[in-house]
């Protein structure tokens, strides 16, 4: 009997006897948050997990972008193929966007200075960013390597209140990316530190309107 | 009214003082209090050490000792706990009736009689450990506490870490005696940290242990069962 | 990591040692307290926790009466999205699956995401024998693995270090395993972190197989989920051509919004976090992003055999928060290492003797190792009745009987009959209240109560005979009952030098 065969006639053998396990119950709530707080909550619990939250409409996105960039003295910013050419309009001369380039390598990507992107979905409850591989957001790798990540977010159609709410708004069959704040470690005396291995600086921009 | 006492075995063997203090707190409030003498141990340590088998015949024993009363009280949150938990999955249907009829002391004081102020009089400085069984099993909550809170003369402070295990855990004292003695170590530190002079509980188990490290420390502090607590009053004082 | 847990010694023995390592004692009395109290915030911020615990319980449950269904659903969906599906029936099958899967890339080194079911199979060790470098890119596994250590925590591995610790290893040993720490390392966490960054970086950028666990697999959907905080598990996942998730077959839940219970449970129980930094799901492969080819090991390794005892299947609902272990005054004292197993603490109490069996002497005294008090219980985000399957599992040994355990049972036998016999038992009472000034309030020689606490003093008769004395039937009825300063014989309960 091949393994398969065998670990699933154990699993068998050893419920055949138990009691009936329906399906869950789901009593819980879908949301804990108010419409009309949602984007205050945001904006509250991505600075929390310390990410840096800037709030602006379409017409200053450009030139905040820019300036972020700048402050930072990036030199090289990527921006996956579907990001709107707007966003990165307001460039200064010392700053140059880069393709993706698919046979990049990781060592290649490691040289960039920072990363532009949109995002699929944001949860305001737990301060978290969805990433989904979509054009505007390009594959996992550009949101992991560079150190500085600057996500936009559509503030109109893009935030929920709570993790029941966003579920059912993500497709399981892209590769997902949840991110609440730049990556940190508890794993020296239980503290909490900010900065290891993802990107140590992120920044949100909530873009209203 | 009139309620059955179950004194629990530790009681009657070696904390007689509890359970003569529950009679006249008891008394005091109007309850007439019948002991039956068939009753002896719930089987609580035999069942948490793994002999499951053993305890039946001491849940039998137990629900036949009390049939018939309306309520059984005991001065014990871990053998209510008992009781409640587990003798309905021990002893069937007839358990499963002496569980919904039995009473750990501050449950009954608060819930059946519907006091807090038992009229007694105590002038200690008291620091409450609330036992696990009583806290998480029973679910107590604010019982104890808010009977200390009436006993005139009582200042009662609050124990750091209170909702931590003392360490006794029945036959874990024993088995993994060096684990539960630092558990208890560290329970008296926080403790005497109060400045009181009584630790106050609902368990004499666990005040045994505690009160075990206090008098080998010579710890400026005794252990004491709430009953005994609420017991005293100015013309008859406890101690 | 070379270090083993065969041949642990049973834990009251190991315990013991521990509780003599004052550095030990006061590492993990700090990360535990501080992460304790952070978790009841968390979980506080959610007023449906309640309703959430009972899902995620009911999920579990439902998943596990149903395992053989939406294991070969599971199958099924990750086969369709690319990847391919490996059983193993116990660990040297799961090991030599992925040796094999390794060696085929032609690859001789790995990156690995902690996971705790390739520690359960010593999986790098096996990996070693077949001349293959396993590197552990969680920081705690990290510091664990060029300690040469065991993990002592299933969340923080080497909770039982302090910063200064974790510095010392982190000069003495990098330089061995790849680019060296500065020779100026200080012990503040955020530089220590750094350490870590330049150390791994290079490894992540050139490692070609990635090896995983997974804190979900989603049967409808072939969804692998891990959940993680520093990025390490992201670059494990998404830069290697080759990923390998080694996966216990309980991690199944039925459907994708069944992750909406465990997303809310899991952060905020293990690291006390509304959300965790980092959390990847990929279903199978997907072109152009990611690892191109995808194996997942589902492995069995002493599950079934836990699944088909009725009390103590409930340790399957595990999600490994490790919140019992942070609320363990046991744990807290004992450290993680005392009970021999990669799962330590109260979960650790009852997983462990069921997934190896209650034949080691360390095995058959973790059920023991709690003073029943409840704490875990109450902290589970699954519900798992920790002190009822430990009490469970000590009737399994008790039954089996062998050492110590005959001679408890005569004794228990012994003592029940006297319960049984309220006559006897209060002749015995009698007895030895009236030999009380012979009992000792110390036994010489150390007896495993009196070694640090007093015994009470035993009183003048037991209450039984007070009764009798002042209420019995005769009595009944008498106004003054001449009791009144009668208090029994009060007996020293730790009277101290109160007055």
């Amino acid at each position: 009997m091949s393994a398969r065969e065998e670990i699933l006639a154990r699993v068998r053998a050893a419920v055949a006897d138990a009691p009936d396990a329906p399906p869950a119950t789901r009593d819980y709530r879908t949301t804990h948050t108010a419409p009309e707080r949602i984007v205050e909550l945001l904006a509250e619990n991505l600075a929390d997990y310390r990410a840096l939250v800037h709030r602006t409409d379409e017409k200053g996105l450009p030139g905040l972008i820019a300036s972020l960039l700048a402050d930072r003295g990036s030199a090289t910013v990527l921006a996956p193929p579907g990001v709107p050419p707007a966003w990165l309009a307001a460039l200064g001369p010392g700053i140059t966007r880069i393709e993706d380039n698919p046979d990049s390598t990781a060592r290649e990507l490691d040289l960039v200075d920072s990363v532009v992107t949109g995002c699929a979905l944001a949860v305001a409850e737990t301060g978290t960013l969805v990433l989904d591989g979509s054009p505007d957001q390009g594959r996992r790798r550009v949101t992991l390597v560079p150190d500085h990540h600057i996500c936009v977010v559509r503030v109109a159609d893009q935030v929920v209140g709570s993790v029941p709410q966003a579920m059912p708004r993500l497709d399981p069959t892209r590769p997902l990316t949840w991110i609440s704040g730049p990556s940190a470690t508890s794993d020296i005396e239980l503290d909490r530190v900010e900065g290891v291995h993802g990107p140590r600086t992120l920044e949100v921009v909530l873009v209203e309107g | 009214m009139r309620a059955a006492l179950f004194v629990t075995c530790v009681n009657d063997a070696v904390y007689p003082s509890t359970g003569i203090a529950t009679v006249r707190l008891l008394e005091r409030l109007g309850v007439e209090v019948d002991f039956p003498e068939a009753q002896s141990c719930c089987g609580q340590p035999q069942f948490n050490t793994g002999y499951r088998r053993e305890t039946e015949p001491l849940v039998r024993r137990t629900t036949q000792a009390f049939e018939g009363y309306e309520y059984v009280v005991t001065p014990s949150g871990s053998c209510a706990a008992m009781v409640r938990r587990h003798y309905p999955e021990i002893g069937g249907a007839d358990a499963a009736a002496l569980a919904s009829r039995t009473y750990e002391l501050t449950e009954f004081l608060v819930d059946v009689v519907g006091v807090t102020d038992v009229g007694a009089y105590f002038p200690h400085v008291v620091t409450y450990h609330p036992s696990c069984h009583g806290l998480r099993m029973l679910g107590l909550g604010e019982r104890p506490r808010k009977l200390l809170e009436a006993v005139r003369g009582l200042e009662l402070r609050e124990l750091p870490g209170a909702e931590e295990c003392c360490g006794f855990g029945g036959t874990f004292a024993v088995k993994n005696s060096d684990v539960s003695a630092a558990m208890g170590q560290d329970k008296v530190r926080s403790a005497v940290s109060t400045g009181a002079d009584v630790l106050c509980g609902a368990d004499n188990s666990c005040l045994m242990h505690i009160g075990g490290i206090l008098s080998r420390e010579d710890a400026p502090m005794r252990a004491l069962h709430l009953a005994e607590i609420l017991a005293s009053t100015e013309e008859e004082p406890w101690s | 990591m070379s270090g083993t847990y065969l041949g642990m010694p049973a834990f009251p023995v190991a315990a013991k040692a521990a509780l003599g390592n004052e550095t030990l004692r006061g590492n993990l009395r700090h990360a535990t307290h501080t992460i304790r109290d952070k978790r009841a915030k968390a979980v506080a911020e959610l007023d449906d926790w309640a309703l959430l615990r009972e899902a995620g319980k009911q999920i579990k449950d439902h998943t596990l009466r149903h395992l053989d269904r939406y294991l070969v659903q599971l199958e099924e969906s990750v086969t369709a999205a690319g990847g391919v599906v490996h059983w193993a029936g116990d660990a040297a099958e799961a090991n030599r699956i992925v040796a094999e899967l390794v060696k085929a890339t032609g690859e001789t080194e790995v990156v690995k995401v902690k996971s705790m079911a390739t520690q359960e199979i010593g999986l790098n060790e096996a990996l070693e024998a077949e001349g293959i470098s396993a590197y552990e890119t969680d920081l705690a596994e990290l510091i664990v693995q060029l300690g040469d250590d065991l993990p002592s925590h299933i969340l923080v591995p080497a909770i039982h270090r302090n910063r200064g610790e974790i510095r010392d290893i982190f000069r003495d040993r990098m330089g061995a395993w790849g680019r060296a720490a500065p020779e100026d390392l200080s012990d503040v966490p955020a530089d220590l972190a750094e350490a870590a960054r330049l150390h791994l970086r290079e490894k992540f950028l050139r490692a070609k197989v990635g090896i995983s666990g997974a804190n979900f697999m989603v049967a409808e959907t072939g969804t692998l989920v891990v959940v993680e905080s520093e990025g390490n598990g992201r670059m494990c996942l998404t830069l290697p051509e080759t990923l390998i998730s080694v996966v216990g077959i309980e991690k199944i839940v039925p459907s994708w919004q069944d992750l909406e219970v465990f997303l809310q449970t899991l952060p905020r129980s293990s690291t006390a976090e509304r959300m965790n930094p980092y959390t990847s799901m990929w279903t199978g492969t997907t072109d152009g992003d990611g690892p191109s080819a995808f194996h997942l090991v589902l492995v069995d390794n002493g599950r079934t055999d836990t699944l088909a005892d009725e009390v103590g299947r409930q340790a399957l609902r595990c999600i490994r928060c490790s919140a019992c272990l942070n609320v363990c005054p046991v744990y807290e004292r004992a450290g993680g290492h005392a009970y021999g197993s990669v799962y330590p603490g109260p979960i650790g109490a009852i997983l462990s003797p069921q997934l190896r069996g209650i034949g080691s002497e360390v095995d058959a005294s973790l059920p023991y190792a709690s003073s029943l008090c409840g704490a875990c219980y109450e902290v589970c985000p699954v519900a798992i009745d920790i002190p009822e399957v430990l009490v469970h599992l000590r009737e399994r040994i008790a039954d089996r009987g062998g050492k110590g355990h005959r001679l408890e049972k005569a004794a228990i036998k012994a003592s029940g009959w006297v319960f049984d016999h309220p006559k006897v038992l209060a002749a015995g009472e009698r007895a030895a209240s009236l030999t009380r000034k012979l009992h000792p309030s110390r036994v010489p020689g150390g007896a495993a109560w009196t070694d640090s606490r007093d015994l009470p003093e035993l009183p003048a008769a037991p209450f039984r005979d007070w009764w009798k004395k002042n209420r019995g039937e005769k009595n009944r009825g008498e106004e003054n009952r001449g009791e009144k300063n009668d208090q029994g014989g009060k007996n020293n309960r730790g009277e101290g030098t109160a007055t």
